[in-house]
């Protein structure tokens, strides 16, 4: 008995020990990132991702962690911009704030609101709070453009970060001083969040997810730990609407909007509900086709539709579930067996991929060029819409594929069942040794 | 004032059970599969597009016909192939999917029409007013919505009641195990009904695009407003959804008719606000201006104090 007590308190050292290395890259990886990707664009996309990422996790804590489903989330982001932004002008005006604390602000009016609005919608989970989420969403929408000397109506609000103190010689105009303000509270935020998953109250949350009757027998009341999470998720997404507005020197009404609150259900489904990390992966991956891919392409967003789509239907689970899934394999020491079927597979997947995106963007092209245009530069090979051969080419490059992933799709099967099944005797044996 | 009172019932009425034939569909496909279809007002437009286009060649009448089953028929794929499998990974998943359906859809209707409203026009036969009441005229048009949309509940109603489909979508809405365990084919009833819903969705759009306007948005416009209805009406309630459907449609047309503001009230009792206060929008705002509120309000209320509705009998 003490043998097993002696062992589990090592291996607890043992999680803790990793988990603290972790927390400390992330912190050099973040103060670090600048240099690494210096120019102002890139600056100006960590920005983006470190909010996205505070906003992702604090819907996560909802959605992943609470098991509710919110279709207004960008309700407490917009509010919280909205305040600070009117703080940063009070600021101006002399209210003594450093600007590096505004998102605290949009913390604290988050909070508020998330005090107020899940007073009544935390009282059932399922569709009636989806449904009263997307009720004060729209609630909050309208009246952004009817409250206008508070919302700005549809210009919004803006304001001047540079007009405060300077401390050490420091305004805050540059890009890279916003990226650190930002990777601050990322990190402070994301440490945060983590650790409030690990307390009783995150661990009730989990509990009322799957069962909520067997939670109230143990004890505790369902609304009363719904409501804890709903406060503390509308806090940090008050906090990350704090450093939006601190990033862009504006708030409008999209920023409440209910297409924020879908994107922000997409960054964190895409990413993966079921595991701390997802929504990162997924407020980084739509950073990033909004930022770089809408450079190339006009119909990002029907990507971005049939991207969710995909993952809804293929991979519920998301990337990180995706990652996760190779745990078992990995600890095995079986993830090479993988290697070969998945580039197999890769190369069908590929081929519909520009087979597709190719056909998309010449009927884009087609449908909106006029009549002496008739060009146009697809993969860098200049293509004649009115010629068969590039749909020909691209039409042909999807059906191979789709027939090549059908061709691949049972040696991946395969290999799955191999690198995943129990380990033969011997090879427990050996690894006892 | 009788005249804002006579033209506002008419109005409402007109959007009201334009409403009604979206909810009706809705309802039919939550109380059966336990689904609330997001994507429910992207099939309405996708009604009005198709409409469009088929007017364009062969006329508006062709269309009224065509459309809605080409809707019907997308809806049922979408069940048959995405929905039934989606239906696995649980009740979120669904909503999830429904969700990023609509997201989808819109992005395909802009990336095939565009982004503008489109000129899409009712039939020219329709094109007079059909009576002229305290100088002001009742399109015909209007008149022949009103007409539709009855028909289509006279005949859902008589389908659900008198005949034997009817019957047994009426069973599996309470018990579909025991269909099922009866012979029926409960996978086929439910695509069918998923068919006919987003058909009825698509039907309304037929005939609104030409006065609510053809254009991308028209789904995420009227889309909150039939869940809306459908959650005041009560989950699951056909009854509940004609109620709330006229419901709104009315409150919605007087809110506009009426023009009263906060600023009466208090010039009533003597309570003035410069116009610099930050909330001065609070102190002078409208009715007319509050009309968009006014369903999300009722929708928080009901949620609140009745969270079945007004006629339904479950919660979720």
């Amino acid at each position: 008995m003490s043998d097993l007590g002696t062992l589990r308190r090592a291996m607890n050292a043992d999680t803790k020990r990793r988990e603290r290395l972790y927390w400390i890259s992330l912190a050099a990886v973040l103060a670090a990132l600048p240099w690494v990707f210096s120019s102002s664009f890139a600056v100006s996309i960590m920005t983006q991702i470190g909010i996205a990422s505070i906003f992702a996790l604090s819907y996560n804590m909802l959605l992943g962690q609470g098991g509710m489903l919110s279709f207004g989330h960008a309700v407490y982001f917009g509010l919280g911009g909205f305040l600070a932004m009117h703080f940063m002008n009070y600021i101006e005006g002399g209210f003594p704030l450093p600007i590096p604390f505004l998102p605290l602000v949009g913390g604290v009016i988050g909070l508020l609101f998330g005090l107020i609005f899940g007073s009544f919608s935390t009282r059932r989970a399922g569709t009636v709070f989806a449904m009263i989420s997307l009720g004060i969403a729209e609630l909050i929408a309208s009246s952004s453009l009817i409250f206008v000397k508070f919302f700005g109506g549809e210009e919004g609000i803006t304001g001047n970060r540079t007009a405060g103190p300077n401390v050490l010689g420091i305004n805050y105009g540059a890009d890279i001083q916003v990226y650190y303000i930002a990777a601050f509270w990322t990190f402070v935020a994301m440490f945060a969040m983590f650790w409030f998953s690990r307390t009783p109250a995150g661990r009730m949350a989990n509990a009322v997810r799957e069962n909520p009757e067997r939670a109230e027998f143990v004890g505790y009341s369902q609304r009363r730990v719904r409501m804890i999470s709903f406060c503390t998720s509308g806090f940090f997404a008050g906090l990350a609407g704090g450093i939006f507005a601190i990033a862009y020197e504006i708030v409008t009404e999209e920023t409440l909007g209910l297409n924020q609150s879908g994107s922000v259900l997409l960054m964190a489904y895409i990413g993966g509900i079921g595991f701390f990390i997802g929504p990162v992966f997924g407020a980084i991956l739509l950073t990033l086709l909004r930022t770089v891919l809408s450079n190339f392409t006009d119909i990002w967003l029907l990507y971005l539709g049939l991207i969710f789509l995909a993952t809804v239907l293929f991979a519920p689970a998301g990337l990180s579930g995706l990652l996760m899934m190779h745990g078992p394999a990995y600890k095995t020491r079986r993830l090479g067996m993988l290697v070969v079927p998945y580039v197999t597979m890769m190369i069908p997947i590929l081929m519909i991929t520009i087979g597709l995106t190719g056909i998309l963007e010449l009927a884009h092209f087609s449908g909106s060029t006029s009549a002496d245009d008739r060009v146009m530069v697809l993969y860098g090979i200049p293509s004649n819409i009115d010629n068969v051969l590039p749909w020909a080419t691209l039409i042909m490059l999807t059906i191979v594929g789709i027939f090549g992933v059908r061709r691949a799709k049972s040696g991946v099967l395969d290999a799955w069942a191999r690198a995943n099944a129990p380990a033969a005797p011997e090879q427990i044996k050996d690894d006892a040794q | 004032m009788l005249e804002i009172t006579v033209f506002s019932l008419l109005n409402g009425t007109v959007y009201g059970l334009l409403l009604f034939m979206l909810s009706s569909g809705l309802t039919l496909i939550f109380s059966m599969m336990g689904i609330l279809n997001f994507a429910h007002a992207s099939f309405y437009a996708l009604g009005a597009y198709f409409a469009f286009q088929i007017s364009k060649y062969i006329g508006f009448w062709p269309g009224l016909i065509v459309a809605p089953l080409v809707v019907g028929v997308i809806g049922a794929m979408v069940e048959r192939y995405a929905l039934r499998h989606v239906h696995k990974f649980g009740h979120v998943a669904e909503l999830v999917f429904t969700f990023g359906l609509a997201f989808l859809l819109e992005e395909i209707i802009q990336f095939i029409w565009g982004n503008y409203l489109k000129p899409y026009r009712g039939p020219n036969i329709l094109d007079f007013p059909l009576f002229t009441l305290f100088d002001a005229n009742f399109p015909a048009y209007k008149a022949f919505m009103l007409t539709i949309s009855i028909l289509i509940f006279i005949g859902l109603l008589l389908v659900l009641t008198k005949t034997r489909i009817g019957l047994i979508i009426q069973a599996a809405i309470t018990h579909p195990n025991m269909v099922g365990m009866l012979g029926h084919n409960v996978p086929l009833v439910f695509m069918l009904t998923f068919g006919t819903g987003t058909a009825l969705a698509g039907l309304a759009g037929v005939i609104a695009g030409p006065v609510m306007g053809t254009y991308p948005g028209m789904a995420t416009d009227l889309g909150s407003i039939v869940f809306v209805v459908v959650v005041i009406g009560g989950l699951g309630s056909l009854a509940g959804a004609l109620v709330a459907s006229l419901l709104i449609g009315i409150v919605q047309t007087f809110a506009v008719a009426i023009n009263v503001s906060v600023s009466d009230f208090l010039d009533l009792i003597g309570v003035s606000f410069g116009p610099d206060d930050i909330l001065i929008d609070l102190w002078t705002m409208s009715l007319p201006s509050l009309a968009p509120l006014v369903p999300y309000l009722m929708l928080i209320l009901i949620l609140i104090f009745r969270p079945t509705g007004l006629f339904g009998n479950r919660e979720s």
